[in-house]
């Protein structure tokens, strides 16, 4: 079995500006969407609290709410959360009341109205910890970014460093902005989804990257358009096998996972997907645009130590 | 052709050795158990603990399966949660004999059924995070400006007895904010004052403040100092939090430091969170003040007119009493408290032992007031209550205070736990709580293990289809990354949470990278005509640059949520880090290894089973 047969190179590169273009519209809507809605920030970010209750029955939302509204606790939610049985409380914080106490206060409420119900969970953050979190996840996403662009400089050269970082954060924005059309959730773990994307789709670009250099050495004569349009060519059996192995894990835990684990598992599907599709395409034009050249790659003593000259049909 | 030196096959078999001997504990089930431990240093935990605890269960009837002792306690295991609550209320009733001063902590905790071998190696099972297990997690933030101006209340009284001792002139005194400001109305007698508490008080910085009629001088703590004071603040509130936490029970409770200000406190199992709850979050402090005998005070004070510089209080019986506002000593001079009987009356009485500093001071307040009632009160989130308002029969130094009248043997003992540990150094507030049920701890471990288990399926389905018998090579491999994570995992002890279950799921599909680009790498080499030997490898070779750079930029993003992760990130974060590692030994090494056993052997190799590889017609 074999998915692949490219009997010749595919110009990629002769549709830079189409690929850049679809990108950048996506890129602008999801700027878009982030702007206008805004990422619904969970719990996590904003501070507040956040109760799962469990109840014999399936919940009847509608009573939960009338049982909560009566304490006026300020602007709360309830919802349905995995199964029927279950609901989500959501309550703000709330000046001068003493948070820790408040998700007692609410589960002795709902207990007087039926004594079935069950707390499962417990999750309160206050304003100041919220605060942090919202930080330090900023930071990690520039420590990312810097220690990827760092590492690839090195490795490589700037071109490929700044494409790379370049055609990997208009994925994490993508993800945002799908967060924000869809108003899902904005948790902690969903932001170690997006900075596990990151650090998975550059690897992408690694590959590819690796590639172009590869050829620099090999195909002397080629053009560079030629040479990354034969990189993507012949690592693009690759790229689309293994991005359908980890999608098919990830796939595994949406599926499986529960609802904890969804919109973790939905931010690394839509990273991978768009992952694919950038790092090959935008991240190469990119590279092509910035004006790589064989110099810049091919220290002059080693490209007579490269092996017998290859070039694809 | 493509053998493998003998070394690394020595390696692999190592690891694989050791990565099925950690592994093997998580698959033994966990089976219910009583741990007895204890908070008191001059209790040891040894095998003279264990026999008592075999002997009382066995006077009772009840059977158990295996028990040890170890660093944490005594732990017995039993057949069935009924068999487990009854063992403990008999332990309970065996050990501590005096209910109300427990020398032993018994708690109802789950154990690995895993063999003790297994538990003598230190191969135990993956330690659990809360999410799985179920419990409480509360990060609580200690207030660092009323932990200042707590110790700012206390130089107040200080820098007054020593003025008074020196003759130093002064009109005032006050605390304002975090300083004490002394007002004199001769000059001369700041600077006397300024020399004496320099002499006195090295932590303390002083300023001259001119103002009107007056002159001032303002004492305020040193920076270095005020550290110090927070650090020991923090200190000694984790110190109460650990008293407060044996008192629930918990068999493996987690008290520690975090920042320079909060406090994690992570309670597994514990179901009652409300109870939890407010045991923690008691704020109470302990006070030190004098009664107000002036009759005609009492008097005005009942009639509801308090006078100035007083407090109108109630006791534990509800019975009225006036106290001065002036704090004599709070509950951080006290070393330790311990109950116990009058030598003369033999009545219940509680010792208290006082720090050097609270020594002096009590010497002088009981010298100067021999006759007079000092009363004990105990402030709770603002509310102030007395204990006990006992009269001070002669002058009392050395630090060694006895207190005692009408209390019984319980009031002594609740009393001298509160002076222990009811003093918290500054008020702490919960700012983050993450509690998990038990039902749902125990789907999310099942709901984690499903989403592993049928991606691994589908995966190793495909790539084996689509790879043939390097396809079966890979995923043999890919096995035996997630044996060795886990066996890491449990080897460090790294708390899994449920995104760490979801980052070995997440791990596996991207440590399949590897193994397609080399399969990938073969498959082109053959299609360029390379004989299978050879193939085998440059494929292996040229892949391993590639894989090394991309498990890199991976590394840099797990790193960066190790470093700035906290709770269920930070989980997700350890394992990532620890799969790549792993991803790439079993990836590179061993189905390097395996691929030289299957084909290394061979002088003339014609074909390899790597699925078809179409060669492009020329």
């Amino acid at each position: 079995m074999e998915f692949f047969r490219l009997k010749r190179v595919i110009p990629f590169m002769k549709h830079a500006l189409v690929f850049n273009v679809i990108s950048l519209v996506t890129f602008v809507l999801a700027v878009i969407f982030l702007a206008t809605r805004g990422l619904n920030l969970g719990v996590d970010f904003r501070g507040g609290t956040l109760i799962e209750i469990a109840y014999s029955q399936p919940a009847d939302l509608g009573h939960v709410r009338a049982v909560i509204d009566k304490m006026n606790l300020g602007e709360f939610a309830v919802q349905s959360f995995g199964s029927s049985n279950s609901a989500l409380v959501r309550l703000p914080l709330k000046e001068g009341l003493s948070t820790a106490q408040l998700s007692d206060r609410v589960m002795t409420a709902l207990k007087a109205d039926d004594p079935g119900v069950t707390q499962q969970r417990v999750e309160f953050v206050g304003p100041q910890v919220g605060k942090e979190l919202y930080e330090n996840g900023a930071l990690a996403l520039l420590l990312v970014c810097i220690g990827i662009v760092a590492y690839l400089a090195l490795r490589f050269e700037w071109r490929f460093a700044v494409s790379a970082i370049v055609a990997n954060l208009h994925d994490v924005v993508i993800i945002l902005g799908c967060f924000a059309l869809f108003q899902w959730e904005f948790s902690l773990p969903v932001l170690a989804a997006v900075l596990a994307v990151l650090g998975y789709s550059v690897n992408e670009s690694v590959v590819i990257a690796d590639r172009i250099r590869e050829n620099f050495r090999k195909m002397r004569k080629a053009t560079v358009p030629e040479i990354i349009n034969s990189a993507i060519t012949s690592t693009l059996s690759r790229t689309i096998i293994t991005h359908g192995c980890t999608l098919m894990m990830v796939l595994s835990i949406l599926f499986f996972g529960g609802e904890t684990l969804h919109y973790f598992a939905a931010a690394l599907a839509i990273g991978i997907c768009f992952g694919i599709y950038s790092s090959a395409l935008v991240m190469a034009s990119l590279v092509m645009w910035l004006g790589v050249s064989r110099e810049d790659l091919v220290k002059p003593e080693r490209t007579g130590a490269g092996s017998a000259e290859k070039i694809l049909p | 052709m493509n053998r493998y030196p003998l070394w690394k096959y020595v390696l692999i078999a190592v690891a694989l050795v050791i990565g099925i001997v950690y592994t093997l504990p998580n698959f033994f089930p966990e089976v219910p158990a009583v741990q007895v431990s204890t908070s008191k240093s001059n209790i040891k935990i040894d095998t003279s603990t264990l026999q008592s605890v075999e002997t009382a269960l066995k006077a009772a009837n009840i059977a158990y399966r295996g028990e040890m002792v170890d660093a944490t306690g005594v732990k017995v295991r039993f057949a069935d949660p009924d068999t487990q609550l009854k063992a403990k209320d008999t332990i309970q009733a065996a050990l501590n004999p005096d209910p109300n001063n427990p020398n032993y902590i018994v708690a109802l905790n789950l154990l690995s059924s895993s063999p003790t071998w297994l538990a003598k190696i230190g191969a135990l099972p993956m330690y659990l995070g809360l999410d799985l297990r179920g419990g409480v997690h509360f990060l609580l933030q200690v207030d660092m400006q009323a932990a200042l101006e707590k110790s700012a209340d206390r130089y107040l009284t200080d820098i007054r007895s020593l003025l008074r001792e020196k003759k130093v002139l002064y009109s005032g005194i006050a605390r304002e904010g975090q300083t004490v400001a002394i007002r004199f109305r001769d000059p001369a007698e700041r600077v006397r004052a300024n020399e004496e508490i320099t002499n006195a008080f090295p932590d303390l910085q002083l300023r001259d403040v001119e103002g009107g009629s007056e002159t001032r001088l303002v004492a305020s703590l040193k920076p270095e100092a005020q550290k110090r004071i927070q650090e020991g603040a923090v200190q000694q509130n984790i110190t109460i939090l650990r008293n407060r936490v044996n008192e629930l029970g918990v068999a493996e409770p987690i008290v520690q430091q975090q920042g320079a200000d909060r406090v994690v406190v992570q309670l597994p199992g514990v179901q009652d969170t409300a109870r939890a709850k407010d045991i923690l979050g008691r704020t109470a402090t302990l006070e030190i003040r004098m009664v107000d005998e002036d009759p005609t005070a009492q008097q005005q004070a009942l009639a509801g007119q308090v006078p100035l510089g007083d407090d109108l209080l109630t006791d534990r019986n509800g019975a009225p009493v006036l106290v001065k506002r002036q704090v004599v000593l709070t509950g951080d001079r006290i070393n330790d408290a311990q109950p116990g009987f009058d030598q003369r009356t033999n009545e219940p009485a509680v010792h208290v032992n006082l720090d050097g500093s609270g020594a002096r001071i009590f010497k002088e307040i009981t010298r100067d007031n021999v006759g007079k009632r000092m009363a004990i009160l105990l402030v709770e989130k603002g509310k102030s209550e007395v204990i006990t308002a006992p009269v001070i029969r002669e002058e009392i130094g050395g630090g060694k205070v006895q207190i005692s009248g009408r209390m019984s043997t319980r009031e002594a003992n609740d009393i001298s736990l509160l002076m222990r540990a009811g003093a918290l150094a500054a008020p702490m507030e919960i700012v983050e709580e993450r509690t998990v049920g038990p039902s749902l701890g125990k789907e999310n471990i099942d709901k984690g293990f499903d989403s592993v288990l049928y991606g691994f399926i589908v995966l190793a389905v495909f790539i084996c289809a689509y790879y043939q018998l390097m396809g079966v090579i890979s995923t043999i491999s890919l096995a035996v990354n997630l044996l060795l994570l886990i066996a890491i995992l449990s080897m460090l002890q790294a708390t899994l949470t449920l995104p760490g279950i979801a980052a070995v799921a997440l791990t596996l599909g991207m440590a399949i990278d590897a193994n397609v680009l080399i399969n990938e790498r073969i498959r082109e080499e053959l299609r360029w005509g390379d004989t299978p030997h050879a193939a085998i490898q440059a494929g292996y070779e040229r892949a391993w640059n590639t894989i090394l750079d991309s498990n890199v930029t991976t590394l840099i993003a797990g790193l960066a949520l190790l470093i700035f992760g906290t709770g269920p990130v930070r989980g997700f974060a350890v394992v990532h880090c620890l799969g790549i590692m792993t991803s790439m030994f079993s990836a590179v090494f061993v189905s390097r290894g395996m691929v030289a056993i299957v084909y290394g052997g061979r002088k003339k190799l014609e074909k390899i089973s790597i699925g078809q590889v179409w060669k492009p017609a020329t």
